[in-house]
């Protein structure tokens, strides 16, 4: 449950330090590469400059291991199945091909998580409406609705060991079983709502939403650094590129 | 200060003097310095009941300046008029203080902080202390007695819990379901005045402590619950949260279990409730059976659980229902569990409410029925957390009652709680957590 907890990255590292929209450009370029890009160079040039760039993020490894393992899972299996389900050839299993698709798999998600995880939430939400000139409304309600995130998580808990106290369990029964995960559900929906009113009320209470001009306490701004991650980004997608169709 | 039994329209006088009411009918005016409330909303500010869904920033400084943001306030003050806000309340972090790291009189220090940074003339306070233990209390009404003290600022209070605030306010306005205001006047005006009245219609009233019942005989009694040397360890946390603890509960016994807030009370009912697995040692029911391996069945014939929100454990669309279980019991005990049924609505006065959702019950009745969907199970252990959480008098009375006679009936009953006079008035035995 604790996955949806924000990590919280040494604020002195370099890419934590990088301005959040452009640290989620740089990632969008790298997905794109990866998404047009054929065969197994390309993503692993890419996968590899990655997991280099890792001591600049601030994040430490395990931390980063433990929060993406099943991702890690999720990619081997796909480049598995991959190579055991396609169709035979005389010249025996496409490794390429399965081998291929995990780490491109592997690069989307990384490249995603490696931005968002060095990034810290409140900053996100501020470069959003800064540089990318989303709306305060939007921003703010997401980050509002991000810290809720791990209230529900043991809210979710909670409730199962309530029904457990009522002497309910679904036992062998499929049927029960859907009906009391329903249940929870909705009981967990009701006290969504019910917070996220409250918590709406409360940001109203203290004049959201409603002044015409919002002023910024926390200023961020594109510095050359973050110009240089954008271009530095390019150049390794336009490399890696180049490098996967010459082999 | 606003005082009123549960249902007297305390908390929506102060909504609408917040400009926050929208939708339903009024009659009559609210007035701000003259205006509307709702277009004077700047002229106000509110702090309200659970600090954990009124904050919005990840850090205590941008908390503060949140509401700076939205009313347009230059950049180059924000952080000034930050600064000044917290040192109002006596916030004893920095500015980049994680919010989630703070307890809830901390953050409930730091709302009001954010409400004084807009500078109001009037700050509402809807039941600041509600959600928090002694200690969380007594922090908070610290920092509003230094904003008295300051002397610039119109505070209106709602209150449950009246005798340790009282002596903060100058003013005292009881308000009555459909009956208005009916007592107006200095604290000890009032209670001279209707202090037995008030008593009565639900209201806590300083010096007027809940009845102790008379102790039932107590025959031979053995040992129905027993944890030994359990402990508790959050997934990835290095600390015990639990423990180890020691403990056994015999039958016709009450034992309340209190501690500061993150001193493992909730987690260590849990334990004992059969409901959550120890990291080490373990718990024992009366058979000397492990309880956290007991199929949810047999565990809730031998032990009830009653968690601290009723709603966690309601299922049902009907309060008879919710008492029956009966299209999800899969063994067929319809007929007597419908007439345990009916005898526990009459007894805990639910019975002209057995077609009602659960959800729609007032505070007290929800309390009231998740108690009930406990004691149908006939079980032997009863366990409870915060019964008496955001509970009038009046329910206070009724749960101590039920109770003292479960335990005089040679039940074991254990509570988690802050609520010391209601340990004091049920409790043969206090065991103190500390964090």
């Amino acid at each position: 449950m604790r996955r949806f907890t924000p990590l919280r990255p040494d604020p002195r590292a370099w890419l934590a330090r990088a301005n959040p929209v452009a640290k989620l450009c740089a990632a969008a370029i790298l997905m794109a590469v990866l998404f047009v890009g054929s065969g197994p160079i390309t993503p692993a040039i890419i996968l590899g400059a990655i997991l280099a760039s890792l001591p600049l993020t601030g994040l430490s490894v395990r931390t980063l291991l433990a929060r993406t393992w099943p991702l890690l899972v999720a990619a081997f299996m796909v480049g598995l199945l991959n190579v055991l389900l396609a169709p035979a050839r005389p010249a025996g299993p496409d490794l390429q091909t399965g081998l291929a698709l995990g780490l491109r798999l592997l690069g989307v998600a990384l490249s995603g998580v490696v931005a968002l995880a060095s990034t810290d939430p409140t900053d996100l939400a501020d470069s959003l409406q800064q540089q990318a000139r989303l709306s305060s409304r939007l921003a703010m309600g997401v980050l509002a609705a991000v810290r809720m995130l791990p209230i529900l998580a043991t809210e979710w808990q909670l409730l199962g060991m309530a029904r457990r106290a009522r002497g309910v369990s679904a036992g062998w029964s499929p049927l029960l079983a859907v009906r009391l995960a329903f249940g929870k559900l909705l009981a967990l929906l009701v006290g969504a709502v019910r917070r996220a009113t409250r918590l709406a009320l409360a940001m109203d209470a203290r004049g959201f939403g409603t002044a015409a001009g919002r002023t910024i306490a926390r200023p961020h701004s594109m510095r050359m650094a973050d110009w240089g991650l954008l271009l530095a980004a390019a150049a390794l997608g336009t490399a890696a590129l180049w490098i996967g169709a010459a082999a | 200060m606003l005082l009123g039994a549960s249902g007297s329209g305390k908390s929506t006088l102060l909504f609408g003097l917040a400009g926050l009411l929208e939708g339903g009918e009024s009659e009559g005016q609210l007035r701000i310095d003259g205006h509307d409330p709702r277009t004077a909303r700047d002229r106000t500010g509110i702090v309200f009941q659970d600090p954990e869904s009124s904050l919005v920033m990840a850090r205590a400084g941008d908390e503060v300046a949140f509401g700076l943001e939205n009313r347009s306030v230059p950049a180059a003050e924000i952080w000034p008029r930050v600064d000044e806000a917290l040192e109002m309340v006596g916030f004893p972090y920095g500015r980049d203080r994680p919010t989630d790291a703070l307890s809830g009189g901390e953050q409930q220090r730091l709302a009001i902080a954010a409400s004084l940074a807009l500078r109001p003339g009037l700050l509402l306070l809807d039941e600041p202390t509600a959600n928090l233990d002694p200690d969380g209390a007594r922090l908070v009404r610290a920092a509003v007695a230094r904003l008295v003290g300051g002397g610039e600022l119109t505070m209106l209070l709602v209150e449950h819990r009246v005798a340790e605030s009282v002596e903060l306010v100058d003013r005292l306005i009881v308000l009555e379901a459909g009956g208005g205001v009916i007592a107006d006047g200095s604290p000890a005006e009032v209670f001279a005045a209707s202090g037995d009245e008030l008593a009565t219609a639900g209201i806590w009233v300083p010096g007027y402590p809940l009845q102790i019942p008379p102790r039932g005989p107590r025959p031979d009694t053995r040992v129905l619950l027993a944890a030994d040397q359990v402990t508790y360890r959050f997934p990835g946390e290095g600390s015990l949260a639990v423990g180890p603890i020691d403990l056994a509960v015999r039958s016709s016994e009450a034992l309340a279990i209190i501690g500061p807030n993150g001193s493992g009370k909730t987690t260590l009912a849990l334990l004992l409730g059969g409901l959550l697995r120890p990291s080490s040692g373990g718990v024992s029911g009366p058979n000397g059976e492990p309880v956290w391996s007991e199929p949810a069945d047999r565990l809730a014939r031998t032990i009830g659980s009653v968690f601290q929100d009723p709603e966690h454990q309601f299922l049902m669309g009907r309060v008879r229902d919710e008492l029956t279980l009966s299209p999800l019991q899969r063994r067929s005990t319809a007929v007597d569990a419908a007439k345990r049924a009916a005898e526990l609505m009459d007894r805990l006065h639910l019975g002209g409410l057995a077609e009602a959702n659960p959800f729609t019950l007032s505070g007290g009745e929800k309390r009231r029925l998740s108690v009930a969907t406990a004691l149908v199970r006939e079980p032997r252990v009863l366990i409870l957390d915060e019964p008496t959480f955001g509970q009038d008098r009046r329910t206070a009375i009724e749960l101590v009652d039920l109770l003292s006679a479960q335990r005089d009936d040679g039940s074991a009953v254990c509570f988690v709680t802050h609520d010391l006079p209601f340990a004091a008035a049920l409790a043969d035995r206090t065991l103190e957590l500390a964090r």
